[in-house]
């Protein structure tokens, strides 16, 4: 995704290596390749996450959190004006 | 077998029971044109004879095969919701279908009930012999679907289990879009009904050779991307989202542009608003097609900057090119105004967009709506000011 990057230091992200067992879901379903797995996983470029969620919820060892959510200004704006959820026309 | 397999081939396309009604955001607010669908829908729609070209008989009963061929009403089906009309509406029936002949060693791969998401699948898999398992996404492509739970752990087993999949196949083995890993847990799936979860690619046309190579996916196979044809094949539906905040815009334009020194006039109304609503015009597709084309180019990492550069570049050769006709105070809410439109359009693209993180456009929006607020309140006033300095 060169040429394709957004704003950093944002990304909810965070993983426990403590609790990683180093099976390697979380890079084989990160469509950004924010991690590198080499015993136990790390993250290797975090501001390339999007937030998606698919690596936590991947995790069987639940050693990453990220507050997953849809990158959209529309749903953001609707959330705020309704004061639900995020939502990208349906929950 | 599955109550809409027996209906095969005339099944019609209806919300499973689960599509409650009240799923969906109020009626209204619903121009998001990222995802779309979603909300369950009462009208039949048979798309079916479309594609299905036979019955290959399995254990648990026949199964529909499909073809490969895409025919001239998948592609004006395709074309029409890429405008976004009756998008919620372009389903195909969930449940198991056959691609080639395949056995009971042949792969399942999983995928969404959105039909044009259906439809690449069964192009780009051409002369594969394999199982295809339809979840019920109410219409809704992959990685949004995922995102909503509807691509999820509890439909993936329940779609196993309904189809009875254990007694079409000899193995226990899943194939899932990686793009569907956001609302499916694989570890979960197993436990619940058996079947392992592998992630394949992330586009269709790499599944044959994720199969020849043992199912492994290389890094690029894993990768997102968003290449142009991609970008412009979004900005339709961004438009028609558009039309309606933009009509009602353009009527509150007309009617500012008649205030000035005579309090109201319908010909300064008509001349002014109409200018105004160029410039919206302008400002729109600024923000709707040339900051997604420039995507990549265009400076800055907020899309609000990137758009509203893209629309004040635009906006200085619409005021050089329309010089002869314009006054100063036009000219500058001309720039400001076509400025902030096209930021604010563009700063909704993000939704489309396979990158954005919900913090980071949560951020961009905090620092952005006051300054887009300001400069259009400030194009406004010099505008309407400018009718009395003439």
């Amino acid at each position: 995704m060169e040429g394709f990057r957004y704003l950093e230091g944002v990304a909810t992200l965070r993983l426990s290596e403590a609790a990683c067992t180093g099976c390697g879901m979380c890079a084989q379903v990160c469509p950004h390749g924010v991690f590198a797995v080499a015993g136990k996983a790390r993250i290797l470029d975090g501001d390339a996450c999007m937030e998606c969620g698919a690596c936590a919820r991947n995790c069987p060892a639940e050693a990453i959190t990220v507050s997953p959510g849809v990158g959209c200004a529309a749903a953001i704006l609707n959330g705020w004006l309704y004061g639900s959820k995020p939502s990208c026309g349906c929950s | 077998m599955t109550e809409n397999n027996e209906k095969v081939p005339c099944a019609p396309v209806r919300p499973s029971p689960e599509a409650a009604p009240d799923c969906c955001a109020p009626r209204g607010l619903k121009a998001v044109p990222c995802c779309g669908g979603g909300s369950a829908s009462n009208v039949e729609v048979h798309y079916e004879e479309e594609f299905i070209d036979g019955r290959v008989e399995t254990p648990a009963g026949p199964v529909p095969r499909v073809h490969s061929m895409m025919g001239i009403r998948d592609l004006l089906g395709r074309w029409r919701v890429r405008w976004g009309i009756g998008r919620d509406r372009y389903r195909v029936a969930p449940g198991i279908y056959a691609i080639g002949a395949p056995d009971g060693d042949s792969p399942v791969l999983a995928t969404a009930n959105y039909k044009v998401t259906f439809d690449i699948l069964r192009r780009e898999i051409e002369g594969l012999d394999a199982w295809i398992l339809v979840l019920d996404t109410k219409g809704v492509n992959v990685w949004c679907a995922a995102g909503e739970g509807t691509f999820g752990t509890e439909e993936v087993v329940r779609r196993v289990t309904e189809s009875r999949l254990s007694e079409v196949v000899t193995h226990r083995r899943l194939i899932l879009p990686q793009l569907g890993a956001p609302g499916v847990a694989a570890h979960q799936v197993r436990k619940g009904c058996g079947f392992s979860v592998v992630y394949g690619p992330v586009r269709a046309r790499d599944i044959r050779r994720f199969l020849d190579a043992g199912m492994a996916a290389s890094p690029e196979m894993r990768r997102v991307e968003f290449p142009a044809l991609e970008r412009l094949a979004l900005t339709p539906v961004e438009i028609t989202g558009l039309l309606r905040p933009a009509g009602w815009a353009s009527l509150g334009l007309f009617l500012l542009a008649g205030i000035g020194p005579g309090f109201f006039s319908l010909e300064a109304a008509w001349q002014r608003g109409f200018a105004a609503v160029l410039a919206l015009a302008a400002g729109i597709l600024a923000g709707a097609v040339a900051t997604p084309m420039l995507l990549p180019w265009l400076p800055g990492r907020a899309f609000s900057v990137k758009g509203g550069l893209a629309g004040g570049v635009l906006a200085a050769c619409v005021a050089m090119w329309t010089r002869p006709y314009l006054d100063v105070p036009a000219a500058l809410a001309l720039l400001l105004a076509m400025t902030v439109v096209s930021s604010f359009v563009a700063m909704n693209f993000t939704g489309a967009t396979p990158f954005t993180s919900p913090s980071g456009v949560e951020k961009e929006m905090r620092r952005a709506l006051p300054v887009q607020a300001g400069m259009a309140l400030l194009a406004g006033v010099i505008w309407i000011g400018g009718a009395f300095i003439r």
